[in-house]
């Protein structure tokens, strides 16, 4: 019992950290690499509680697709980081106000809101145990949620176009295969019969 | 089993902050801002999973997935405004972000 708690304090101290070096780190790729830290532990906790799909989930979508996004824009955008953090400290003061004032807020609404009675106070079991987590995040996702389902599906969609309308653009120097234009070409303009006088070339 | 539900509150607090303040410290870095963007959600779905754990309700854990899914949506289209903005501007600094200012 007490294994899973200190499990808990070092995956906690380590998201926490990283997510600190998100912040702070001066250079971007350092930035990524401290958020797919933090995406790990996070995934380790969520395995701790007992949310295995989503654990999975967090590393599969975060790590694999969003952290790699985020590295290949870090790596293609040309930016020095000396010139990056020319006036960081500028806003340190405003930034500190707000994220003390949101924490003081969050710690007073944790402090004050007491939890209702003994039946939040230890995770309750699932409504049918037997299943495993995933299934029952299925059969719940695929039946009461399925529009919502749908609809983040059409999210999805919408997010694949939008990316690949801003980022694409024509560029007029390059030469592409235009397969009609190749089909189309009849005999008569693709080849010419010379009569080829001897010594005296075309 | 026996960690308590406000470790994990409290856990989800400090990483919102953390990225709340990340966003107002960074105004070099575009990037650096969707970034905290991206811990904020993570600390909202530590919350909806926790609470959805220990209330034995498994619909925190179907809108975890739901914000999942808005959150790399929103990262995919932030990264390709960034990178439209790059190079049109050479730079992502949110300073020169003000084109529209007029």
């Amino acid at each position: 019992m007490t294994i899973s708690l200190f499990l808990f304090y070092i995956l906690a101290f380590v998201a926490t950290a990283a997510a600190v070096m998100v912040v702070a780190a001066r250079n971007p790729v350092h930035s990524v690499l401290f958020l797919i830290l933090a995406f790990f532990n996070a995934a380790g906790l969520f395995v701790l509680i007992g949310a295995e799909f989503l654990a999975m989930v967090l590393v599969v979508v975060y790590v694999g697709a969003v952290a790699v996004l985020f590295m290949f824009v870090v790596m293609m955008l040309d930016i020095s980081s000396v010139r990056m953090r020319g006036g960081a400290l500028q806003y340190l003061p405003i930034g500190l106000l707000v994220g003390i004032i949101l924490l003081v807020e969050l710690v007073l609404v944790g402090g004050t809101w007491t939890l209702a009675g003994s039946e939040i106070a230890s995770p309750s079991p699932p409504l049918d145990s037997g299943v495993t987590n995933t299934e029952a995040l299925g059969r719940l996702l695929y039946t009461d949620y399925f529009y919502a389902f749908q609809a983040a599906g059409v999210i999805l969609l919408v997010a694949i176009i939008g990316a690949i309308t801003l980022t694409l653009r024509e560029r007029g120097a390059i030469r592409r295969q235009d397969i009609s234009m190749q089909v189309h070409r009849s005999r008569a303009e693709a080849v010419q019969l010379r009569k080829v006088k001897p010594r005296a070339g075309i | 089993m026996s960690i308590p539900l406000t470790h994990y509150l409290t856990l989800a607090a400090i990483i919102f902050t953390i990225g709340v303040f990340g966003i107002f410290l960074n105004r070099k870095n575009v990037i650096v801002m969707l970034m905290s963007i991206e811990l904020i959600l993570l600390a909202v779905n530590i919350n909806f999973v926790a609470f959805s754990v220990f209330l034995g309700d498994l619909a925190g854990q179907v809108f975890a997935m739901f914000i999942l899914t808005v959150a790399a949506a929103e990262a995919a289209i932030g990264l390709a405004i960034v990178v439209v903005f790059f190079r049109n501007r050479g730079s992502i600094d949110v300073e020169d972000i003000n084109l529209m200012k007029g």
